[in-house]
């Protein structure tokens, strides 16, 4: 399988490993270390660390200069880019300067509605949605051309990524909503998170019966719970996220020193099912200001050591 | 048509209070259907400034007329005679209307009396909906007839996102989610191929980000 980009992401899928993923969220404030300290803490373990770009609308730390700093660490980034907040403008342009930089993996993604986040008040902008962002990366890449219609010389050799939700409604369009994302340009997929594991064997499976499994690389979203609190929270309040009756009865019918142990059985659980699916060729752990459980949770999945690929 | 909706009284109130002499001007337009600033508006909010003022012990003449549209020259002259007697305007009429005032009578101090909301539809009385946003290019005939400029709330053209609920939309359940409407009516109309076509991202140079917009129809000028 020939690669487009430098990334060892790519790398490693083309090399028919298992890639695993994670994420750290920069901070409310210009404090650099707080990135750098929480990449030490899962950079041994993961293959490329996504960062985040102003999440749930609360503005943040800039993915894109977080996504240096980590760079400069000598880790393998992964930054996500929102249309919620930059037209195509700037977007192509953080594009542009990210790969001045070598970082090679990009998400595309709408965004959450600024409603969520710190200033509803703010306009959003939603020039391109995700879809668009991932034609214009791969326009860019592969013709060297920006929207505008500037033809240029130093392409960004980019590794192309869309999130998938197989949990939202209606059920019947994830699979056509992926085969748009990939038609796109999308080479991997990030999902939700995962707790429904039946809805999400049949999602993949579908995509399987139409081949998307063959074009793009599935990267099962897994997000540990901390206690029944954060499950609870993630089944009433989270849209698009579906966590079954079952899983809050687990977590909180432990004790609550407990709970937290049992979140991490349950997202290793999850990780050693989804092994044996045809079509998961990855996992991307969101551990939600809870990175310190990154590596004790890939290494009990059996996804360590991670491939020493170049 | 143009929706509005009344501001509070006392917004009114805070800025002809140093005023002597008011004339409420009411337009059987856009604002009369969805009863922002009709003549039925005008004659309420007069009444309303009126007891106000009386009851202040405030020296204060109000006086009202309701024009047949405000975002009409035409209409706008009937108005000539009697303006100059006084201090300042409120005007019913939406954003439009307001402005065209001002066009027309420069020197003169007008005061908004609605809050001008959107373009949409009467669901019922006292309840209505924004349907168009009116970005200069209608795509309708791609989308089965909804809108989704004006009815996802991130604008998106190739949704719906993964906040889609139930077919309500992430920002609130009050929302009906647009792309689940057209996914639905595509559906009913045969057209679902539409939908896994990635569309490409839109020329907004039509739309408010080109620029105060003008049409110039040649056809139609004298």
């Amino acid at each position: 399988m020939s690669t487009t980009s430098p990334s060892r992401l790519e790398k490693i899928l083309a090399a028919g490993h298992l890639a695993v993923t994670s994420e750290v969220g920069p901070p409310r404030s210009c404090d650099g270390s707080v990135i750098e300290h929480k990449a030490n803490l899962i950079k041994d373990h993961v293959d490329a660390v996504n960062v985040t770009d102003n999440q749930t609308s609360v503005t943040r730390m800039c993915s894109l200069a977080a996504c240096i700093r980590l760079k400069l660490m000598g880790l393998e980034p992964v930054l996500q880019m929102v249309t919620r907040d930059r037209n195509r403008i700037a977007l192509q342009s953080d594009i542009l300067g990210a790969a001045s930089f070598g970082i090679c993996n990009i998400l595309c993604l709408t965004g959450d509605h600024q409603h969520f986040g710190d200033h509803a008040n703010a306009v959003n902008v939603f020039d391109l949605d995700s879809t668009q962002l991932l034609q214009t990366a791969r326009m860019m890449r592969d013709e060297g051309r920006l929207l505008g219609g500037h033809q240029f010389e130093h392409r960004p050799q980019v590794f192309i990524g869309a999130a998938a939700n197989p949990f939202a409604d209606p059920f019947e369009i994830r699979i056509p909503r992926l085969a748009k994302k990939v038609a796109a340009g999308a080479q991997f997929i990030q999902t939700q998170c995962i707790y429904n594991l039946e809805k999400f064997k049949l999602w993949l499976k579908l995509g399987r019966d139409r081949g998307l499994h063959e074009k793009v690389a599935i990267f099962a979203g897994i997000t540990p719970m901390k206690n029944v609190g954060m499950a609870r929270y993630m089944k009433n309040r989270v849209p698009g996220i579906e966590v079954p009756d079952e899983i809050v009865k687990r977590i909180g019918g432990v004790p609550k020193e407990r709970q937290a142990e049992e979140g991490i059985k349950l997202a290793i659980e999850q990780i050693q099912e989804l092994k044996e699916e045809e079509g998961v060729r990855g996992f991307h752990i969101m551990a939600i200001e809870w990175e310190e459980k990154v590596p004790e949770i890939i290494e009990r999945a059996g996804l360590y050591p991670r491939p020493q690929i170049g | 048509m143009i929706k509005a909706v009344p501001k509070p009284l006392e917004e009114i109130i805070e800025l002809i209070k140093d005023l002597h002499k008011v004339l409420v001007v009411g337009c059987d337009g856009c604002v009369t259907v969805c009863e922002a600033g009709g003549l039925k508006e005008v004659g309420v909010l007069s009444s309303s400034l009126r007891l106000n003022f009386t009851q202040a012990n405030q020296r204060m003449e109000i006086d009202d007329t309701t024009l047949t549209r405000q975002c009409d020259k035409e209409y706008l002259d009937q108005l000539k005679d009697r303006i100059d007697a006084y201090d300042a305007v409120v005007s019913l009429a939406c954003g439009c209307g307001v402005q065209y005032l001002v066009e027309r009578y420069p020197d003169k101090v007008v005061y908004p009396g609605v809050d001008t909301c959107f373009m949409g539809v009467d669901l019922e009385r006292g309840v209505y909906a924004e349907r168009c946003q009116a970005c200069g290019k209608c795509i309708l005939a791609d989308t089965g007839g909804i809108c989704p400029i004006a009815r996802c709330s991130k604008r998106m053209l190739n949704g719906p996102c993964g906040g889609s609920e139930k077919g309500k939309c992430e920002v609130n359940s009050e929302i009906d989610c647009g792309w689940h409407l057209i996914y639905e009516r595509l559906k009913t109309l045969g057209q679902l191929d539409r939908f896994e076509h990635p569309v490409a991202p839109k020329d907004w140079a039509t739309s408010r980000d080109g620029g105060p917009r003008k049409i110039v129809r040649e056809d139609l000028r004298i």
